[in-house]
């Protein structure tokens, strides 16, 4: 008799925990760079992501306020809204979009910290970013902070009260994929909040060895809404991150420099 | 009176409050964050909150971003 192995719902027994909520999805996706509402929607349901980032900005008083709306879109009744401080180069202007954005969303306090340092690399300013997260964590809000390759950093951010650490890979929108594999594994073992790799993913595999790498999670956005296909790519990704998840749980072979023969010598007839 | 809003200096009538200047820009029912020189008005006294001559008003949304 044979069997039909059906494809099996993810197993519930893995969540990504943050702040003490469960997730399924170890994918996280931005919202920007998309052509349109339609396609922002589409991608991001194909990643499966229950996380979502959204940035803060004014109102554009002139339009048609029957214009739709990425809430309209992106549901907070479906997705975990993570409010991002992209674009701020000062503790200041951070803390005012986070307070914003909690506003905005009724009193959610889960925000992504990010305050950058320069335009070329956008690279975070930790200093800046420390100012930010004293405050802020003082005011109630949990952080998700991104932040440089440094496991020293990581670690006093984690400290510091933040509910997640979101080292980079590479620099934001650059596709570089992970630059420094040894950083992000040394952050891991040492974190005991979930490590997320943010930024810097250019595709499938990069997302899969960060994963490997035994991270929690990969954020991203460049790389779906900047492919060809997006809807395809997020899909991808989905796969990447729960292929590489498994493969971190299932434990690698440790690497050897010569062979091993898969099939036995015994019974050889030759 | 004349107040900032967003960046861009605006005429509005005197006396407006917070909520009839949503309302003045057809922004009811749009998910807003409102803040008047750098200090948050909760939605819950958006009719209560007058808005001052001069005033610096920030309205914000959601916005697509990584």
């Amino acid at each position: 008799m044979s069997t039909v192995m059906h494809s099996q719902q993810r197993p519930s027994t893995d969540p990504l925990v943050i702040a003490g909520t469960e997730y399924h999805s170890r994918l996280l996706v931005g919202t920007g760079k998309y052509r349109d509402l339609e396609e922002t929607r589409a991608a991001t349901e194909a990643s499966g992501a229950e996380i979502v980032t959204v940035a803060i900005r004014r109102t554009n008083i002139g339009q048609n306020p029957d214009e739709p709306n990425l809430l309209d879109v992106i549901s907070p009744d479906h997705y975990t809204l993570l409010p991002n401080t992209a674009g701020c180069y000062t503790a200041e202007d951070a803390v005012r979009t986070c307070r914003l954005a909690r506003e905005l969303l009724d009193g959610h306090d889960l925000v992504k910290l990010e305050v950058l340092g320069d335009e070329t690399t956008l690279f975070p300013d930790i200093v800046q970013t420390i100012k930010a997260t004293e405050t802020l964590v003082k005011d109630g809000f949990k952080i998700m902070v991104y932040t440089n390759d440094d496991p020293i950093i990581a670690k006093h951010f984690e400290d510091m009260g933040c509910v997640a650490v979101m080292p980079l890979a590479a620099p934001i929108g650059s596709g570089l994929g992970i630059r420094n594999p040894y950083n992000i594994l040394t952050i891991v073992e040492n974190a005991s909040v979930p490590i997320l790799v943010d930024a810097g993913v250019g595709t499938a595999s990069d997302a899969a060895i960060a994963m490997e790498l035994g991270c929690d999670g990969v954020l991203m956005n460049t790389a779906i809404a900047g492919a060809r296909d997006p809807l395809l790519m997020a899909s991808a990704m989905k796969k990447a991150i729960e292929a590489g998840r498994d493969a971190f749980r299932a434990g690698r072979i440790p690497r050897k420099r010569y062979a091993s023969a898969s099939s036995p010598i015994d019974g050889t007839f030759f | 009176m004349n107040i900032i809003l967003n960046g861009s200096s605006r005429e509005v009538p005197d006396n407006l409050t917070a909520g009839g200047l949503i309302f003045e820009l057809g922004l009811t029912n749009t998910r807003l964050a409102l803040e008047v020189n750098q200090q948050i008005v909760p939605r819950s006294t958006f009719e209560t909150h007058h808005i001052k001559p001069d005033d610096k008003v920030e309205i914000v949304q959601a916005i697509g971003g990584g």
